[in-house]
């Protein structure tokens, strides 16, 4: 029976471990099927009107709603007429047709946003966006990370000398600032930006450990067998101590999906995350503060309940799958 | 009267599968001012039973049964009861010592603690204690001594003060679970003296726990052989090792390598030699481990290499191996010089098995891809079936069934993780198969059935070996000639009869002396 089967058996006794892995693939599925477009598809359409309240909250906020609207009226002309005014109508009018915004729905399932879209329609978007950005950002710096720590910690020498200076360089300048610096050298926006920026940034951590992970390998006595044997440098590092620290960048790499989407939020809070035409929990939050000022918390309680589950769940699994893999072996 | 009385122990362990029985209803007594051996192989209860009599075993552990010491009944003691007579009345010693004082305190402050819980001293009646003691246990310089940490002490220093520490506080009962494993032939015969005399100046009992039964004679009375949890002799020494009753006493008995067992060194005529070197030396910054080590090894011979810890056997194999750089000198290999052969003809002609199989197999590969790895990287057996097949067949060699194939090591007991260790060096079909300490992690009993493995497989392919141990006459009963290392220098080499009756350098003397038994 191998390792992994034996890592297996004992996850599937963690029963806290099972339900955050049920979260994680039920949140993987929504993404997958947000991206293949059987969900959330028609998110950015404007189907309520603007800040339209969660259905269950009835009239009253209806009204506020009005309210707010009601301040946008013509405003007094001091009997001056306005020369484009005909213009204007007939513009109104065109575009009255077009978007037909007398089908708005005045209250929608949790409630819409400044342009009244529906926010659970958001989130779901959200949560293809975050968890995309999420899991390929963790995947890059666990790659850089494996990659950087095998070669330092196997070879030593100026190898080692190197991606510590590298390393020291990366972790000597404030986390924000180096995500901000990046950004602002890529100087574009959109998914792939933010995974390369949290990517390129974020290996350190895990390139530290499986340093030395492969400085303790290395001089074991199974990897002087797999040299007695002939085998490559490239063969012992990836074949032999690989698979033997492979846990680690596995637990890492979860690790740091729950640390990029929470990155994400930040980034995209700060306007340096994804663009416009995209959504995620990050965007969504940016738009919330000038909406609690006028008390529609529908958006900030959509965003912060997907975001809250899917980080907790994670973690969660990850605790366990650290757990299940703790190799004890005799 | 008895000091101690143990009545019918069982200890099992819960787990999540199953439920361990290590102690299966054991009794045994141990007299005043006496010393009972507890003699097993790994996995026999013996450690166990020893903790389990100072409540030292993991809440997982369902200890039932009666120890009685002095009248009290320990397993029903309280933990404080039970804390009060650690140390005190009862105290133990381990086998590591290194890893049982502890490295962030002085030894001073170590020993000190002990009389400071025990005996409530302080201040200067507790310094003048601890001297008393480090010089008791025979410490030199005890005023320098005071204020080293353990790791400035050597392993037989550190054992010493573990040992006073353990006497601190003049215990009736002192527990000795392999005192002796982790120290060299040498260390291992003065503490064994220093524990002996301690034992009877200070009119101790002593439990005495080890898996070699040569070092039973020189310090007890009485034994008790353990296998599988279940007592299986006991008795005075001289008629347990004299006539013994039981089969697995006989078996360890006869299963252990013995000094005066004649070498199986054959005759010298034309030899071809398969490997010499010349001056082999190897520095590591300024320590010099290998100090220009020469030698001949011939065809179908074995050579010995015999040394302490620390005395650069190991360092020398890895060169042999290629494994490490040499920093200077040259090995020849048929007469080439080993660095002018290319990589891959030269790991097909020396192979190596190392000392510990828990660590030299990769734990995520099976033992099928352990045998066919090599079959890969040298092009043996055409196709993935043709290695498969082959892979059995070397299993079959080493004894052990195809089925193994698709088992992991976890999975295997250290004698048969050998055994694939083996296997997958036989698979190259080495001229020269470098023994690095190849059975000194392994039980006597399947120690035994390893050299045999090794002498049969030696015939057969007839290979060289270059046998490197710490054990003196496992390597007697195997090799036609033996050199002796210290401090990186080889300081005698002669034929294997030769030098165990005549040995010409003082440190060979030395070394043959302190083998116990």
């Amino acid at each position: 029976m191998s390792l992994w089967l034996l890592a297996w058996r004992r996850f599937l006794r963690d029963r806290l471990g099972l339900v955050s892995l049920v979260i994680v693939i039920i949140y993987v599925a929504l993404a997958c099927a947000s991206a293949a477009g059987w969900v959330a598809r028609d998110w950015a359409d404007e189907v309520g009107v603007s800040y339209a309240p969660p259905r269950f909250l009835g009239s009253q906020v209806e009204e506020a709603a009005a309210h707010g609207a009601a301040t946008v009226r013509p405003q007094e002309t001091h009997g001056i007429a306005d020369p484009l005014a005909e213009e204007l109508a007939e513009i109104q009018a065109s575009l009255a047709g077009a978007t037909g915004t007398e089908s708005r729905a005045t209250t929608l399932a949790f409630g819409g946003d400044k342009w009244g879209r529906d926010v659970v329609k958001k989130a779901i978007k959200g949560t293809e966006t975050s968890l995309v950005v999420g899991l390929a950002a963790a995947a890059l710096a666990a790659f850089l990370g494996t990659l950087f720590g095998a070669v330092a910690g196997y070879y030593g020498g100026w190898r080692d000398d190197f991606f510590n200076w590298l390393y020291s360089v990366f972790t000597s300048i404030p986390y924000l600032l180096l995500v901000l610096a990046v950004a602002a050298v890529l100087n574009q926006k959109g998914i792939v930006t933010v995974i390369l920026i949290l990517g390129l940034t974020g290996w350190t951590g895990i390139f530290r450990l499986i340093r030395a992970e492969y400085l303790k390998h290395r001089v074991r006595e199974y990897v002087l067998a797999a040299d007695a044997i002939g085998a490559s440098d490239a063969r012992r590092m990836f074949a032999h101590i690989l698979p033997n620290v492979s846990h680690i960048v596995l637990v890492q790499l979860s690790l740091h999906v729950v640390l990029f989407i929470k990155s994400e939020v930040i980034l995209s809070f700060l306007g340096f995350g994804v663009g416009v035409d995209t959504v995620s929990w990050g965007s969504m939050l940016a738009e919330a503060p000038s909406e609690l000022i006028l008390g529609m918390w529908w958006q900030i309680a959509a965003a912060t309940l997907a975001m809250a589950l899917a980080v907790t769940a994670f973690s969660l699994f990850t605790d366990s799958v650290r757990d299940a893999l703790d190799p004890r072996l005799q | 009267m008895s000091l101690l009385s143990v009545r019918n122990l069982r200890v099992d362990f819960e787990t999540r599968e199953e439920t361990v029985r290590a102690v299966r209803g054991i009794s045994f007594e141990i007299p005043e001012h006496s010393t009972l051996a507890l003699v097993g192989e790994s996995g026999s209860g013996k450690s166990v039973t020893a903790l389990s009599i100072l409540g030292l075993l993991p809440a997982t552990a369902d200890v039932r049964g009666e120890v009685f010491y002095e009248g009290r009944n320990l397993i029903k003691a309280t933990k404080g009861e039970l804390r009060a007579l650690r140390g005190a009345g009862i105290s133990m010693i381990f086998q590591e010592p290194m890893s049982s004082l502890n490295p962030v305190f002085s030894v001073g402050f170590q020993i000190g603690e002990v009389l400071r819980e025990h005996l409530g001293l302080s201040g200067k009646a507790s310094r003048q204690r601890v001297l008393e003691l480090l010089g008791e246990v025979g410490l030199s310089d005890p005023e320098g001594k005071l204020g080293r940490y353990p790791f400035q002490l050597s392993g037989g220093e550190q054992q010493r003060v573990m040992i006073a520490m353990a006497i601190a506080c003049e215990p009736k009962l002192l527990i000795a679970d392999e005192p002796t494993s982790a120290l060299d032939v040498t260390v291992q015969k003065q503490i064994l003296e220093l524990i002996a005399e301690l034992q009877r100046r200070r009119r101790m009992s002593m439990l005495f726990i080890t898996h070699d039964l040569s070092l039973v004679g020189a310090v007890a009375e009485q034994v008790v052989v353990m296998r599988e949890g279940e007592i299986r002799e006991q008795g005075s020494v001289a008629q347990v090792f004299g006539a013994p009753r039981d089969d697995y006493t006989r078996m360890l008995l006869a299963a252990r390598p013995r000094l005066d067992a004649p070498s199986p060194a054959r005759a010298g005529g034309k030899e071809t030699i398969v490997l010499e070197a010349r001056g082999l030396a190897k520095n590591f910054d300024k320590v010099k481990a290998v100090k220009g080590a020469s030698f001949k090894l011939a065809k179908g011979r074995t050579l010995g290499l015999v040394g302490e810890s620390g005395s650069g056997k190991t360092t020398l194999g890895l060169l042999v191996a290629r494994l490490h750089q040499a920093s200077g000198g040259s090995a020849l290999l048929h007469g080439q010089d080993t660095l002018s052969v290319p990589p891959k003809t030269f790991k097909r002609a020396v192979q190596i098995v190392f000392q510990n199989p828990y660590a030299s197999l990769n734990p995520r590969f099976s033992a099928g891809e352990i045998l066919m790895e090599p079959m890969r990287i040298h092009g043996i057996g055409a196709r993935e079936v043709e290695r498969r097949s082959l892979a059995a067949g070397y299993l079959a060699k080493v004894g052990l069934p195809a089925s193994a194939l698709f088992k992991y090591p976890h999975e295997f007991s250290g004698g048969q993780r050998q055994r694939i260790a083996i296997a997958r060096a036989l698979v190259l079909k080495p001229q020269l198969l470098i023994c690095d300490e190849a059975v000194s992690a392994l039980d006597v009993s399947i120690q035994a059935q390893l050299l045999n493995l090794l002498r049969d497989l030696q015939d057969e392919y007839a290979m060289s070996y270059l046998f490197i141990s710490h054990d003196l006459a496992v390597v007697k009963s195997m090799a036609d000639e033996v050199m002796v290392m210290k401090d990186g220098e080889i300081v005698e080499i002669a034929g294997a009869d030769e030098l165990y009756s005549d040995p010409k350098h003082p440190y060979t003397r030395t070394l043959l002396a302190s083998v116990p038994g």
